[in-house]
């Protein structure tokens, strides 16, 4: 299937998307006369992309069915740590809480590929747990995205339950509920606030690319997921396959959010 | 069994900062009455009471109940009514769960306090839904569901319209007469005049008299309760 797909190569020398002033005089010509061409190359590609993705393409599949296992598994390992992470850190009280508190909303912010390297760096054989051989496997790309992203679910729910917990602290404390008690409490009130920072996660991790690209290598069949896909066809020219990854991620992109929203919506009208 | 009352107040004061809030309160409470803690507002009366429930500590005096375990004996309805996200009868079992009642009993007592406060036909409703005088209602319902020797009620119709008011005190009424303590907060002398056993007068945080009714509003015996009743006192 792949190999009837037309590549929409750059021509050799030239930077793709912009002109290449460097490039010699013939392959000048060749850019010259491709001018007006680009939009029924693009045409195409568009096509190619939604004949892809309707074809259920087997490499297109494996490798979308593989970016939702390692997200959604690296999204559901980061909600069961940063639900309660965030939580314990809106209601009890500790020494240096606040530095805790500053230091999950500075961590919103990990940069992937620093976040990539140092799980790397752990991984990797001369590393402290080089010893589970986990490096290129997409457990490694599960763990690179669940670090990335249980700061990001962490600060958002310490936020969420401590507005909840000004608004239940009386009743909750007349009733004789200590913090401990109170944290399932809140997370359960404020679980349609807490399914978007879930999603926030989501979005993050579903979209990273730096991460993943170094613990993961992008092996085909193995460790290859959308993001780092997208990265590559697009630069070996196969728009339509980059084209196709990318929709689909803009895809459940809009799913996801628009099921949180919709859940949102009943809960608003009628909560449980 | 011990009796959860008297509950003893020796020279009670709260300060915030350098703001004394509350200072000198002295009184006892040695019968299931219906207290009533009367004032102007910012007089000190919810302060007053969240310091008797044990939601504050005092930074002066003692708060001595006769028995040890009295916090789990007591209840509060604060002025706005706090709902949690769940059915009217989840709020309900939610307390009872919180307060160690066994399961078997949660269901026969959600049944008792929805009766009680007129609720039945809302339980599966979820609690946010309802309008402040259901929500308030429910407040009571699952403050009267502990079964607490002592409830503690913050100016608890001060946002509900007359129908509302009189719906919430006919149920205070009864749960007083079921044999529970009432200790209820209110800048309404008319609601004061209805609800009240006992007066406690208080002032720009002190305790400035206490008094029958009767004798509270016919003979004041402080120049600030005469002012109060007459509408006039200015702080």
């Amino acid at each position: 299937m792949r190999g009837d797909r037309k590549a929409l190569s750059p021509p050799r020398g030239a930077v793709p998307g912009a002109l290449n002033d460097r490039a010699p005089s013939s392959e000048v010509d060749t850019c010259l006369s491709r001018q007006d061409e680009p939009m029924s190359e693009f045409g195409a590609a568009f096509a190619q992309a939604f004949d892809l993705i309707a074809s259920l393409d087997g490499d297109f599949v494996e490798i979308v069915v593989r970016s939702l296992y390692v997200s959604l598994v690296a999204v559901a390992l980061a909600a069961l740590i940063g639900l309660p992470l965030g939580a314990a850190v809106a209601l009890f009280r500790f020494p240096g809480r606040h530095f805790v508190a500053v230091l999950l909303n500075a961590l919103m912010g990990l940069p992937p590929v620093v976040v990539g390297l140092t799980v790397y760096l752990m991984l990797s054989r001369a590393g402290p747990f080089g010893v589970l051989d986990l490096l290129f496997t997409p457990t490694a790309m599960v763990i690179a995205q669940c670090v990335l992203v249980t700061p990001i679910i962490a600060a958002l729910t310490r936020q969420v339950v401590e507005d909840l917990w000004r608004d239940y602290s009386e009743l909750l404390r007349s009733l004789g509920a200590g913090p401990a008690r109170a944290l399932p409490t809140l997370l359960w009130d404020g679980r349609y606030t807490l399914f978007t920072a879930v999603l926030a996660g989501f979005g993050r991790a579903s979209a990273e690319v730096g991460g993943v690209m170094i613990v993961g290598g992008n092996i085909d069949h193995l460790t290859r997921v959308m993001t780092t896909a997208i990265v590559m066809e697009t630069s070996k020219g196969d728009l339509a396959m980059a084209l196709g990854l990318g929709l689909v991620l803009i895809g459940l992109s809009l799913a996801v959010n628009g099921a949180v929203y919709m859940m949102r919506e009943v809960a608003v009208g009628t909560p449980p | 069994m011990t009796a959860t009352l008297p509950l003893t107040v020796t020279g009670l004061g709260y300060s915030a900062g350098r703001h004394e809030l509350l200072r000198g309160i002295t009184f006892v409470l040695d019968s299931p009455r219906r207290l009533v803690v009367l004032g102007p507002n910012g007089a000190g009366k919810s302060l007053l009471l969240r310091l008797c429930h044990g939601l504050i500590a005092p930074t002066a005096g003692t708060i001595r109940w006769n028995r040890p375990d009295a916090k789990t004996r007591q209840a509060m309805v604060f002025q706005r009514p706090i709902t949690l996200r769940r059915s009217v009868s989840g709020n309900i079992a939610y307390a009872l769960s919180v307060r160690r009642v066994a399961r078997s009993e949660r269901a026969q007592r959600t049944r008792d306090a929805l009766k009680l406060t007129g609720l039945e036909a809302l339980a599966a409703k979820p609690a946010r839904v309802l309008s402040g005088g259901e929500q308030q209602r429910l407040a009571l319902a699952r403050a009267w569901a502990l079964r607490p020797d002592v409830l503690f009620l913050d100016e608890p119709t001060a946002s509900l319209d007359p129908a509302g008011t009189s719906a919430v005190e006919t149920i205070i009424d009864a749960i007083h007469r079921a044999g529970t303590c009432i200790v209820l907060t209110t800048h309404d002398l008319g609601q004061a005049r209805r609800m009240a056993d006992d007066i406690l007068f208080l002032n720009q945080g002190r305790l400035v008299e206490r008094a029958a009714p009767d004798d509270f509003f016919d003979r004041p015996r402080s120049a600030e309760a005469a002012a109060f009743i007459e509408g006039k006192l200015v702080w």
